[in-house]
């Protein structure tokens, strides 16, 4: 019990400390998502990545779903969510706020990787992503 | 028609305007619950960052504790989509939901809502529970699937207000 207590109370320190840290910036999550890929930061490819953005995935219902879908084809305009909600530009040019907190984009990651293509993103798409993204003038 | 309308406006309006006249709470009480079609003023950070990133954030006070725990133990699969939290975000919003639920009897708009739901009732959808039900009666089933509506879980698409918690009839605007 007491080791549990330990134990959260450490993971929440952690948790904490990252938190306070989070100030990334685009070019800092590509460069922690090609090491954790374990290639060089010079192999991410921004055409993979628009790739990724545009492709239409079978989604749950079966129907075909795409970032796109919510997100609209150019990512320097807000997009929807599916009742309706402004989302703000995915594209750091239009949105500054974008890929500067890492705890953020690992969130949005997980859940839209896992509701467009039934899995979740390796690292190298991550990276591949935000380098596409990042390059949008 | 437009005066007949808005002669139900007028008479909605005061009507409106007197139940929230005679629903003050006598005492000073921190937390304003206005009464009437006003959602009990609530603040919790987590509650407003995590669920307003993809609707309103729906007040507490809609459904009841039974249903915010069903919701809450799902976010993997919510409404068929991944809404999943962090355990302690999600265990830090659950515990706000439970404390103001509409079950919970604080405020007059759970109440409300409480006085139309079943004993074992514990309904995943605010559209589903019978007071939504029958206060929204009289739109028409194409409205909701409008494209500038777009779901009937997007209040704010005619409640002007919604964002700030009032829901008064006079603030309502159906979008073409």
């Amino acid at each position: 019990m007491i080791e549990r207590f330990l134990f959260s109370s450490l993971a929440l320190l952690a948790m904490t400390s990252a938190g306070a840290l989070a100030a990334e910036t685009p070019a800092s999550l590509m460069a922690r998502y090609a090491q954790e890929a374990g290639v060089p930061a010079s192999a991410l490819s921004a055409a993979r990545g628009a790739a990724l953005y545009r492709t239409d995935h079978p989604g749950r219902d079966g129907q075909p779903v795409r970032c796109a879908s919510c997100h609209t084809d150019n990512p320097k305009q807000p997009g929807r969510t599916r009742v309706g909600k402004r989302i703000e530009p995915l594209a750091p040019t239009a949105n500054a706020e974008r890929f500067t907190d890492a705890a953020q984009v690992e969130k949005w990651f997980r859940r839209n990787c896992t509701d467009v293509l039934q899995r979740e993103c390796s690292a190298q798409e991550k990276g591949d992503f935000i380098a596409w993204l990042n390059q949008i003038k | 028609m437009n005066t007949l309308l808005r002669g139900i406006g007028v008479l909605a309006t005061v009507g409106t305007v007197s139940l929230l006249a005679f629903s003050l709470p006598s005492g000073g009480e921190a937390r304003g619950d206005g009464g009437g079609d006003v959602m009990p003023r609530l603040t919790h950070k987590a509650w407003q960052q995590e669920c307003a990133s993809c609707h309103l954030a729906y007040s507490p006070a809609l459904l009841p504790r039974a249903s915010w725990q069903r919701l809450m133990g799902g976010l993997d699969r919510h409404f068929g989509e991944n809404a999943s939290l962090d355990p302690a975000t999600r265990a830090d919003i659950l515990r706000f939901l439970e404390a103001n639920a509409a079950d919970s009897g604080t405020s007059r708009m759970g109440n409300k809502v409480m006085q139309r739901m079943g004993a074992n009732d514990a309904p995943l959808r605010v559209t589903e529970t019978r007071w939504f039900v029958r206060e929204h009666d009289e739109v028409p089933r194409a409205t909701w699937s409008r494209k500038s509506v777009s779901s009937a879980a997007n209040c704010a698409a005619c409640h002007r207000q919604a964002e700030k918690g009032v829901f008064d009839e006079h603030d309502i605007r159906i979008p073409k």
